[in-house]
């Protein structure tokens, strides 16, 4: 059976990840390699990248932590933030990202998903819509970290991204983001009801009964960002937490296998 | 040396890391000769079956991967180089590929609780053990990306299934030909153990005497 996946978000600037990660049996916290190897060993289904500054230096840098990360993490990277042209989405995908999503310019743009869908296809590319309640009910579209409004009703937004060629739909919440109590799950359940390609919640997870929450709202795929950078649970935790409540999830590992499947390929590697 | 083909497929780069990774002596190729003197070859592959198809013709590559799949070193296709070694494909007009293996290449059925293409992690359960799975759990998940799966007219040739609708061939194994729908490049340490017991099988090949190969179906 196609097992849930669960997602941590790695925001990325410089080539370091930042905005608090907790890890201190690592030797260096903000180095992406280390901590994509770390959330794979403990049994991540994937990882996003989130390029926060994306200027135009930065972009040759994301290229290269992508690149990094790639030649040693071996489950599907999603990297967005900043992505405006098809050009970028394949210089991101010839680094190693198995899917790229787009944002606001899909917005101005929305030609740039059926181009992108149309050279690489649909399956690496990832509408990601940021959307806020309205007080007549409903969600509208927003830009910039939320503070700008599009007047794009966003679950019509999901829906219409699909048809242009979006091959997954990421949500995040602008009311929920930053506020650990739960998904937004209204938005989860509309849009799962309207689009039939994967909708991955986003912002507000802030304890694993939230994971689930979401999971039972329609979504695919969680993604989460404190609730395992600051070690309140492992990803381990939470598959076992979901896989309770009756949700398909891969199989982690136990740790000392993986211990003896790490020195088993360092040998291979000698 | 193993030589990972070389015509354009878009996971040709996951797949070298993966290999950088373990170590495994390779060449990335689409020198005909190069190919047909390697211990064991990869056939990766990712888009649709149809371009990947014009790729191989006009690399001069479609005899050389059938002479490869006759001449009994160990050949692993992976994704749409799994599609790509059956008769025919039904992605966009119907089309012939290599035919090494008989059988077709079918679309998901649009369902409304099916969604296609299919992608994420599912499990492969094993219909017989087989070297490729070597030290791999039973029911494993590995990561997939399809929206057309492989129909063998041999069920024989099915190694392992996953069920998405229905049970179809994940893997697949017919004496030196092997393949795998998922992407073992991209599923964690049991992708790549995957990998390397394709490096050992073929590291064992070179130690059998050539006749006792050559005849070996039951691989």
């Amino acid at each position: 059976m196609l097992t849930r996946r669960i997602i941590p978000c790695l925001d990325v600037t410089g080539g370091r990840v930042v905005k608090g990660t907790q890890f201190l049996d690592l030797r260096d916290a903000g180095d992406p390699v280390e901590l994509a190897a770390y959330y794979d060993a403990e049994g991540a289904d994937e990882l996003t990248f989130y390029d926060i500054t994306a200027s135009s230096d930065d972009r040759a840098i994301m290229i290269e932590t992508v690149r990094r990360v790639a030649k040693q993490v071996f489950i599907p990277l999603t990297v967005g933030g900043g992505v405006r042209k098809v050009d970028d989405i394949y210089g991101l995908l010839r680094a190693g990202a198995d899917k790229v999503s787009v944002n606001t310019a899909a917005i101005a743009n929305p030609a740039l998903i059926t181009e992108g869908a149309t050279r690489f296809g649909s399956q690496c590319i990832v509408l990601s819509i940021d959307a806020a309640a309205t007080p007549g009910g409903g969600w509208e579209v927003r830009t910039h970290g939320g503070r700008r409004g599009t007047g794009i009703d966003a679950v019509e937004w999901a829906r219409r991204g699909v048809a242009l060629g979006a091959g997954e739909i990421v949500l995040n919440s602008i009311d929920a983001d930053g506020t650990r109590e739960g998904y937004e799950l209204g938005l989860t359940a509309a849009v799962s009801r309207v689009v039939r390609v994967p909708v991955v919640a986003s912002g507000g997870a802030g304890s694993l009964a939230h994971l689930g929450d979401a999971l039972e709202a329609g979504a695919h795929a969680v993604l989460a960002a404190s609730i395992f950078h600051f070690r309140q649970h492992t990803v381990r935790e939470a598959k076992g937490f979901l896989a309770a409540r009756g949700f398909p999830m891969r199989a982690v590992a136990p740790v000392a296998s993986l211990d003896a499947a790490a020195t088993e390929v360092a040998r291979v590697g000698d | 040396m193993i030589a990972v083909v070389d015509y354009g497929a878009g996971n040709l780069g996951s797949v070298v890391n993966a290999l950088e990774h373990l170590g495994v002596p390779h060449v990335v190729t689409d020198d005909p000769a190069t190919i047909l003197g390697a211990a064991g070859v990869i056939f990766p592959g990712v888009g649709a079956t149809a371009d990947s198809m014009r790729n191989l013709r006009e690399r001069g590559l479609v005899g050389v991967l059938r002479a490869v799949a006759e001449g009994g070193r160990p050949l692993f296709g992976v994704c749409v180089g799994q599609q790509v070694l059956f008769d025919t494909s039904y992605e966009g007009d119907p089309h012939p590929c290599l035919g090494i293996l008989g059988g077709e290449v079918r679309r998901f059925p649009d369902t409304d609780d099916l969604i296609v293409p299919h992608m994420g992690w599912n499990g492969v359960t094993l219909r017989r053990p087989h070297p490729l799975f070597a030290g791999i759990p039973d029911g494993t998940e590995f990561y997939f990306v399809h929206s057309y799966y492989c129909a063998p007219d041999d069920e024989a040739i099915v190694l392992g299934e996953t069920d998405y609708g229905a049970p179809f061939a994940a893997a697949i194994a017919r004496g030196n030909v092997m393949a795998t729908q998922f992407h073992p490049e991209k599923s964690g340490r049991w992708g790549l153990q995957l990998y390397r017991n394709f490096a050992h099988l073929v590291a064992d090949r070179l130690t059998l005497p050539e006749a006792a190969v050559a005849t070996g179906r039951s691989a």
